[in-house]
């Protein structure tokens, strides 16, 4: 039976990841991650697992320890950072292009300069084309459901390809919340065991991170597309059983109130619940708004945002990253890609919002909801604003 | 020239990329990248202390029956090294005909 328990969220990482029969975990702390780190280092000491953590002196190592130990056949797993996480970026497109299936939790903070320890998506949005599948979760409770859940997507014979986990730094990762932690028999019902395609092992030698000459490279690469694309069918699968077990629902894109809704506005990660308040708010006020919540962001969910923002008029999609020079935050490109070539396409504004720690309170969804809808009738739009910014 | 046969179509790849065959890399023949110029051994000069086999980056030098080193030109290709570090100056690069 699961037990609910009051834990802050980082502590409850690791003991999700403790609950998923780990062999391997090789992590090195940094904030706001760090307590994923001891909290798991400390369960290893105890013997609570059979399970080696190795103390590596960097990120770039942490991955590649585990990137080996999967290489061996071994469960894998691994948590960062913001620069962390920069530091492991030489080894993500390595871990993917090899369909070595580790976990990683990412406590998404803000990458530096200026220093700032603080949440927001900058972390994550650069590794975009590493070839990870991308979750997003919203609260403590899907921190610790998608963690298991990694795995199992992960490992899976038709997938094989590494998974991040994304969780709010602080708002998240330093929040107490209420938890249903799964037992262990529950959870050893849901999880088999890894049975790794290939391992490393001398009596049947094997080539894992082999040479490819410009005569296979593009093939290996197709080869690698078309697994995180088809990875979605077993996402879906996965989370359907999680669904029949567990009774709690996971979707690439979850609505909220968005039936009929006029404006309707898009948040990733620990936002959606405040922009939920608002969105009852604007309601209270005659709006017809509603919410989405993007879950999945690798592999990118398309059909499923097609039919969720149809009959949509504004669509006001918040970034919690900046594309420097670009075309708007790296959401909302994506989106307004996405819907192209959709003959009823809602207008769409893009709000960059929550950088480096920000609040983003109740009020600034209300605010935003109204100034979308107001920014319909306008004739020429901003590709993005930075809302709430000083001096304009 | 590189033999070797590569999958025709994406969808014969490994997962991975992975190589179950051991030492398929010697199929393929890095001597093709030699631009002109081969190291050759002075018996003469040679006193088999392997220095070039220990610096040759292709691994492609060994020792024969009689203990003099020399190197394999399928594999060679052609950086210098070992004529640079030889103690006797026994290996020098000479200009490939054709």
């Amino acid at each position: 039976m699961s037990r609910r328990v009051g834990m802050e969220v980082a502590i409850a990482a690791a003991e999700a990841v403790a609950l998923c029969n780990i062999d391997v975990a090789a992590v090195y702390p940094i904030t706001p991650n760090t307590h994923v780190a001891e909290h798991l280092a400390e369960i290893v000491a105890e013997g609570r697992i059979d399970s080696e953590f190795i103390t590596v002196e960097s990120e770039h190592s942490a991955l590649s320890a585990v990137l080996g130990a999967a290489g061996t056949g071994a469960r894998a797993f691994t948590a960062t950072s913001s620069q962390g996480l920069l530091y492991m970026q030489e080894v993500m497109p390595i871990a993917s292009a090899m369909r070595l299936p580790v976990v990683m939790v990412i406590a998404n903070r803000a990458l530096s300069g200026p220093l700032n320890i603080w949440n927001d998506h900058s972390d994550i949005m650069l590794q975009r084309d590493t070839g990870w599948i991308s979750l997003f979760a919203e609260n403590g409770q899907e921190v610790v459901d998608m963690l298991i859940q990694a795995f199992k997507i992960a490992e899976h014979r038709e997938v094989m390809l590494p998974v991040n986990v994304n969780m709010d730094g602080f708002q998240l990762t330093h929040t107490v919340e209420p938890i249903e932690l799964p037992d262990q028999a529950e959870v050893d019902r849901f999880l088999p065991e890894y049975k790794p395609y290939a391992t490393l092992h001398p009596d049947r030698p094997v080539t894992m991170g082999a040479f490819a000459m410009p005569e296979i490279f593009t093939e290996v690469m197709k080869a690698k597309d078309v697994a995180i694309v088809n990875a979605k069918k077993t996402i879906l699968e996965v989370w359907k059983e999680w669904e029949s077990l567990f009774g709690r629902r996971y979707e690439p894109v979850a609505a909220y109130k968005t039936e009929g809704a006029e404006v309707v506005l898009l948040t990733m990660g620990s936002m959606g619940e405040t922009a939920e308040v608002a969105i009852d708010e604007l309601r209270r006020e005659g709006i017809s708004a509603g919410l989405l919540k993007l879950k999945l962001w690798r592999p990118f969910p398309f059909e499923e945002l097609k039919k969720a923002v149809k009959g949509v008029k504004v669509l006001a999609v918040t970034d919690r990253a900046v594309s420097y020079g670009g075309p708007g935050g790296p959401v909302c490109t994506e989106i307004r890609s996405a819907l192209y070539d959709e003959p009823d396409r809602p207008v769409i504004v893009n709000y960059i919002i929550g950088l480096g720690g920000r609040d983003v309170t109740v009020e600034d969804f209300v605010t935003m909801g109204k100034r979308a809808l107001e920014a319909k009738t306008k004739k020429s739009r901003e590709a993005y604003k930075f809302y709430g910014v000083r001096g304009e | 020239m590189i033999e070797k046969r590569w999958p025709e179509t994406w969808q014969e790849v490994n997962p991975g990329c992975m190589v179950f065959t051991p030492g398929s890399s010697q199929e393929y023949h890095t001597g093709s990248w030699r631009a002109g110029r081969k190291p050759v051994w002075d018996k003469s000069k040679c006193i088999k202390c392997g220095v070039c086999y220990i610096f040759c980056p292709e691994g492609c030098i060994s020792a024969n029956e009689e203990g003099y080193f020399t190197g394999n030109l399928t594999y060679c290709k052609g950086c210098g090294i070992c004529p640079r570090e030889c103690p006797t100056e026994a290996i020098t690069m000479v200009n490939e005909e054709g």
